[in-house]
C-alpha cells in the first residue's frame, strides 16, 4: 500500500478530520474550564498575590502549632524533644507535656464515638422503616413511593451542621441536638441507599409469600430482609465511619462531643492544644475507618 | 412453617441461641443506656419549641425586605468556592496519585510515606481545615476554597491511585514498544485509561463540596454559611428557611448539572453517587 492509494488517501483524511474535532473539543472543554477558573477566582477574590501572602503566614501558624511556650518569658521550642520525649508532665518537650490533658480528651472522643453510635443506630432504624415504601418494585402506590423518597431526600440534602445549630435552639446546648441531626442525615442517606438495594431484590421469595397468603409485612419480612441484610449492615457500618468524623465537627455549633473542645482551644489560641486535639481525632478516625473495614468484610464473608 | 418439614432446616446449637440473646441483650441494654446518657428525655420538651420555629420557618410574609442581593451573591461565592477548591485539588492530586500507585513507583518506603500524607489530609474534616486557615489568612472566602483544595486533595490523590494500579497494562506496554519516552508512556498509556475516573470523580467532588461549603461559612471561611449562622443567631427564622431553600436548589441544580456532564463526557452512571 502506498500514499498513493485512494483508500489510504481517505484513511488519512478521515483521521485527520477525527483528530482536529477532538482537538477542537479537548481545546473547548479547556477554554471553558479557564473561564470559570477565572469569574470564581474573580468572585472570590482569589488572586496567586493573596495566596502567596498567605503561604509565610499559613507557614508561621503551622509553626506555632507544633511549638511550645512553657513560661512567659521563655522562647519558644519545639513541642517535641529526644532529650526530653518519655518525661514526666511536669517536662517541656515531652510526649506527656504536650498531651498533658490527655484524659479531658480521651472522655470527649469516647463521646463523640457514642454520640456516632448512637445516631447511626437511630438513622439506621428510620432508613430500615422507610427503605420498603421508597422501593419502586415493592410498594405499588406511586403516591407514597413519591412522598417518601421526596422526605428521604430532604433529610440528606440539609447540611447536617445547619441541622445541629437550629436543634441547639430547641434542644438545648449539648450533645442531643448534634445526634438528633446526624441521625436525620443518616436516615435520608442510607434510605436511598437501602431501598436501591431493595428495587434490586429477587421478587421471587416475595411473590412465594403472597402466593401463601402474606401480607404487605410479611413479604418484606421474609421475602425481602433476608436478602438485604449484609448489604443493609455493610452500608451501616460504612456510614458509621462518616458519623464519626461528622460527630467531631458537630461540636463547632454547640452540639457535643470534642468538636466543642477544638473550638474553646482555637478560640483561645492555645497552640499545642490544637494539635494534639487533631491528632486525637486523626488517630481515631483512621483506627475507626480501618476497624470498621475489617468488620464489613468479615460480615460479608459471614453472611453471603 | 408446619411441623412436618420443620425438623429438616438446620437447627442452631443451644448455645449459640443463648449467645445470640445475651448479645441482642446486651445491645439493647446499651442503646438504651446511650438514651439515657444523652437526656433523650429532652426530646418531649424539645419538640414543642422546634414546632414553634418550624412555624416561624414557613411565615414569609416578609418576603420582599430581605436583603436578596446580598444571599444570593454568597450563594455564588460559595459554589465559586467549591469550584476553585476541587479544581485545585485535581491539580494537585494528578501529580501526587502517581507518586502513590505501585505501578509506577516500585519503592515501598516512598510510597508508604505518600499515601500517609493523603490520609492526614483526608483524615481531618474540611470544616478543621476550614477553621486552622481561618487563623492563618483570615477571614473569606481564601480560608475555604484551601481547605476544601487540601481535604480534597487527599481524597482524590487516593481515588487516582487506585484507579492508576488498576489499569491494564497491555496499552502501557505497547507504548513501550514503540521505543517511547517515560512521560509519553504516561501520557498515552495511563492517562486515558484513568480519565473517565478523573472525570467522574472531579464532577461529583464539586457536587460534594458544594454541600460541604455551605457550612464552611459558619466557622468565617466565606460563602452563604456565615449569612445563615448571622440569621440563626438573631432567631430570624423565615429567612434562614429561606437560605435553606436557596441551598437546596443551588445544590439540586449543580447535581443536574453534573449529572449531565458527566453523561456527555464519559456516557455511563456514575460511580459514587
Amino acid at each position: 500500500m502506498t500514499s498513493a492509494d485512494p483508500a489510504w488517501q481517505l484513511f488519512e483524511q478521515r483521521f485527520g478530520a477525527m483528530r482536529r474535532a477532538r482537538r477542537t473539543e479537548t481545546l473547548l472543554i479547556f477554554v471553558i474550564l479557564g473561564l470559570l477558573f477565572a469569574v470564581s477566582a474573580v468572585w472570590t477574590d482569589f488572586s496567586p498575590g493573596r495566596v502567596l501572602e498567605g503561604v509565610p503566614r499559613i507557614g508561621e501558624y503551622f509553626d506555632k502549632l507544633f511549638s511550645i511556650q512553657p513560661s512567659q518569658s521563655a522562647q519558644p521550642e519545639a513541642v517535641l524533644a529526644w532529650s526530653h520525649l518519655f518525661g514526666g508532665v511536669k517536662e517541656p518537650q515531652s510526649i506527656a507535656y504536650w498531651f498533658y490533658r490527655f484524659n479531658v480528651y480521651a472522655a470527649l472522643l469516647w463521646q463523640t464515638i457514642q454520640m456516632a453510635i448512637l445516631a447511626t443506630v437511630l438513622g439506621y432504624c428510620a432508613a430500615f422503616a422507610l427503605a420498603f415504601s421508597a422501593a419502586r418494585t415493592l410498594t405499588a402506590n406511586r403516591g407514597v413511593v413519591f412522598v417518601t423518597r421526596r422526605m428521604l431526600e430532604l433529610m440528606r440534602t440539609i447540611p447536617q451542621v445547619v441541622l445541629a445549630f437550629i436543634f441547639v435552639w430547641p434542644f438545648g446546648i449539648g450533645p442531643l441536638a448534634g445526634i438528633l441531626a446526624i441521625a436525620i442525615h443518616t436516615a435520608g442517606s442510607l434510605g436511598k441507599l437501602f431501598s436501591e438495594l431493595n428495587e434490586n431484590a429477587d421478587l421471587r421469595p416475595v411473590e412465594g409469600i403472597r402466593s401463601a397468603g402474606g401480607s404487605w409485612l410479611a413479604q418484606m419480612r421474609y421475602g425481602v430482609v433476608p436478602q438485604m441484610l449484609p448489604g443493609f449492615l455493610s452500608y451501616g457500618l460504612l456510614r458509621f465511619e462518616i458519623n464519626v468524623r461528622s460527630s467531631t465537627i458537630i461540636g463547632f455549633v454547640g452540639a457535643g462531643g470534642i468538636g466543642q473542645e477544638l473550638k474553646r482551644v482555637i478560640g483561645f489560641n492555645i497552640y499545642e492544644e490544637v494539635s494534639a486535639i487533631c491528632i486525637l481525632i486523626l488517630l481515631i478516625v483512621v483506627a475507626i475507618d480501618l476497624l470498621s473495614e475489617r468488620v464489613r468484610h468479615r460480615l460479608i464473608g459471614a453472611l453471603v | 412453617m408446619s411441623a412436618s418439614v420443620a425438623h429438616l432446616l438446620p437447627r442452631p446449637s443451644a448455645s449459640r441461641v443463648v449467645l445470640r440473646w445475651v448479645l441482642g441483650f446486651g445491645a439493647f441494654a446499651y442503646f438504651v443506656y446511650l438514651l439515657w446518657l444523652f437526656d433523650f428525655d429532652r426530646i418531649f420538651t424539645g419538640l414543642p419549641k422546634l414546632w414553634v420555629i418550624v412555624r416561624l420557618m414557613i411565615d414569609w410574609s416578609r418576603f420582599a425586605e430581605w436583603d436578596h442581593a446580598e444571599l444570593i451573591r454568597s450563594m455564588v461565592e460559595t459554589v465559586a468556592m467549591a469550584f476553585l477548591g476541587t479544581f485545585l485539588a485535581v491539580i494537585i492530586a494528578l501529580p501526587l496519585s502517581f507518586l502513590g500507585a505501585r505501578n509506577i513507583v516500585p519503592s515501598w518506603v516512598f510510597r508508604f510515606l505518600t499515601r500517609r500524607i493523603f490520609d492526614g489530609c483526608r483524615g481531618l474534616d474540611q470544616f478543621i481545615w476550614a477553621l486552622v486557615f481561618v487563623r492563618a489568612v483570615g477571614l473569606g472566602p481564601i480560608a475555604g476554597i484551601l481547605a476544601i483544595m487540601v481535604a480534597e486533595t487527599g481524597v482524590l490523590a487516593k481515588l487516582f491511585a487506585e484507579a492508576i494500579e488498576n489499569i491494564d497494562t497491555k496499552q502501557v506496554d505497547g507504548i513501550r514498544s514503540t521505543g517511547a519516552s517515560r512521560i509519553a508512556e504516561l501520557r498515552y498509556g495511563v492517562v486515558p485509561q484513568i480519565l473517565p475516573v478523573l472525570i467522574s470523580q472531579a464532577l461529583y467532588s464539586i457536587e460534594s463540596n458544594s454541600r460541604e461549603a455551605t457550612i464552611l461559612g459558619l466557622v468565617g471561611a466565606g460563602g452563604i454559611g456565615l449569612r445563615l449562622s448571622e440569621r440563626i443567631q438573631i432567631n430570624a427564622w423565615d429567612q434562614v428557611a429561606y437560605v435553606i431553600v436557596l441551598i437546596l436548589i443551588t445544590v439540586a441544580t449543580i447535581d443536574t448539572i453534573s449529572r449531565w456532564l458527566r453523561l456527555r463526557l464519559i456516557g455511563g452512571p456514575s460511580r459514587r453517587s
